[in-house]
């Protein structure tokens, strides 16, 4: 089976032999929610069915728990995130002073753990992170994706449109090769989608479970053979933050459902 | 911590058939499948779901590994009098965990 | 001359049961150990109804005929029935044609429950058929088959 979707790929590597252009035009974006079939968008539209509302419900009954040696809930300084997390996630990633990088909300939710809750950081893609995650992004569901301005983001998100374009792996594909310069076509049975991450963190029926923005670049990465970034590596956020602007605009879903 | 949603709804008129949605946060391991390390991953599944109305038994569900992980039942219930719907979900371990949610009926 | 061994043993049982037992052997060891003992969609049914004969017709099997992903597959199943005390519905159970195991799940209701109605979400490994029964209050056993074909993802993760 393995060798059918290498077979598949490599076919796609040879039809997508011309190197990527510009991106895709603003009034042709869409959400992956617009390529999936009307079974799957009806069991993202639908909170009661939607799998992923299980992790924000997690998130919300972790948003009150104290944690770490200063014994403090993230409602003890946010509140009710209902109101304070409202379009939060939508401007994010961000630029992080401390740092001087820009980090991604899961990076944030660990940080603020360790310098707030004096709490060890949760594992990346544990239920724990992905539920706040989540629960978080959730507040901001169905506001447009506003990527934050701030000039000092800008060589960040350049670096992250230079990933996006380059050919990586023993497939020698980019990220745009297929879903900047073949989206709508077919890869095996799937409809190639444009990349926009307006849903996570979301629930894929491949993984059974939810996952990350992160869990999905590296899923690409392995797909074309390449050896993927670690979780939290900078470049896996400067790929986030090019892919936010990309996304500008389109409506935060959290948490999609996608097959 | 349960991780369950369950949806019934908070008011019925008396002898009118509700609608019931219950779903729980579980992988559902099936058993076949091989884990990274070349050996099979554990079976683990919700073997039985069990829906009481009242404390009495109305509806229930045997379950194999072909029900989808974080599995989803919707079925449906006479409203009769007004009180309390009680879910349990027990895995092949015997452990349960539990939801419940209450309606009222006129 | 000496005579071959396979001739000898073969003329004892019959080359071609000889060979055919052979197979049997080798494809029972090559394959995993669900792939031959999972009983087939009939024998499955059989034992849920005990025998009995299984009519066509008041039941509905809803399954959508091509599915994107065979790990999350939504499935509704109504039976006509006045769910009276009298007259109900016992219990609506589905069968599948090629997962490891026959079994996905059997639904207890009754006059309680109203309608016989339900619905929940299935795992299919391959494009196969799907049956549901559903059991009377008067013992009776009805069906409805479906079929859906299941298309498998492009970037499927490494389990690593």
């Amino acid at each position: 089976m393995h060798a059918l979707w290498w077979l598949a790929a490599v076919a796609v590597a040879a039809i997508c032999g011309i190197v990527s252009a510009a991106g895709i035009e603003d009034g042709e974006k869409r959400s992956g929610f617009d390529f999936m079939t009307p079974e799957t968008q009806a069991l993202q539209a639908d909170d009661m069915s939607n799998p992923g509302m299980l992790w924000v419900l997690q998130g919300e009954q972790l948003w009150q728990q104290a944690q770490g040696r200063a014994d403090v809930a993230c409602s003890g300084c946010h509140d009710d995130a209902r109101q304070t997390m409202r379009g939060v996630a939508a401007r994010y990633p961000a630029f992080d002073a401390a740092t001087g990088r820009p980090i991604d909300l899961a990076g944030r939710i660990n940080s603020c753990r360790a310098e707030r809750q004096q709490a060890e950081p949760l594992a990346p893609e544990s239920d724990a992170l992905l539920a706040l995650t989540a629960y978080v992004t959730h507040q901001s569901r169905g506001m447009p994706i506003t990527p934050a301005t701030d000039a000092r983001l800008a060589r960040f998100r350049d670096n992250g449109r230079g990933l996006f374009q380059s050919r990586i792996g023993q497939l020698e594909l980019s990220c745009a090769s297929c879903h900047d310069d073949n989206w709508g076509k077919r890869l095996g049975g799937s409809v190639i989608p444009q990349a926009h991450p307006s849903g996570y963190p979301l629930y894929r029926l491949e993984w059974q479970t939810v996952g990350s923005l992160q869990r999905r670049l590296r899923n690409c990465m392995i797909g074309v053979r390449a050896e993927p970034f670690a979780f939290g590596a900078p470049e896996l956020v400067d790929l986030e933050l090019h892919l936010t602007e990309q996304a500008r605009g389109l409506l935060v879903e959290t948490p999609a459902v996608r097959p | 911590m349960a991780r369950a949603l369950v949806n019934v709804p908070k008011v019925a008129q008396q002898g009118e058939v509700v609608e019931i949605k219950a779903m729980i946060a579980h992988p559902m391991e099936t058993g076949y499948r091989i884990g990274p390390n070349g050996s099979n991953i554990p079976r683990d599944i919700i073997r039985r779901f069990a829906c009481t109305y009242n404390g009495e038994a109305v509806f229930s569900a045997d379950l194999f590994p072909a029900v989808s992980a974080n599995p989803f039942i919707a079925f449906s219930l006479v409203a009769t009098t007004s009180g309390t719907i009680d879910f349990t979900w027990t895995d092949d371990a015997g452990k349960t965990q539990t939801a419940s949610a209450t309606i009222t009926v006129n | 001359m000496h005579e071959d061994p396979l001739r000898i043993y073969a003329g004892l049982v019959g080359r071609r049961q000889f060979l055919r037992a052979g197979m049997t052997a080798l494809l029972a060891i090559s394959l995993p150990r669900w792939a031959v003992a999972r009983p087939s969609l009939e024998e499955a049914i059989r034992t849920f109804t005990g025998g009995a004969n299984v009519l066509d017709g008041r039941v509905r099997l809803d399954l959508p005929p091509l599915v994107e992903n065979g790990n999350a597959v939504g499935i509704a199943v109504v039976a006509e029935s006045p769910m009276t005390e009298d007259d109900h519905v016992r219990r609506i159970a589905v069968f599948n044609e090629k997962n490891p195991e026959a079994n996905v799940a059997v639904f207890h209701l009754g006059p309680r429950s109203g309608r016989a109605m339900v619905s929940t979400r299935i795992r299919l490994a391959t494009s196969q058929v799907v049956v549901a029964v559903a059991e009377m209050s008067d013992g009776s056993f009805w069906s409805s088959r479906a079929s859906a074909i299941v298309t498998l993802a492009a970037c499927i993760e490494d389990l690593s």
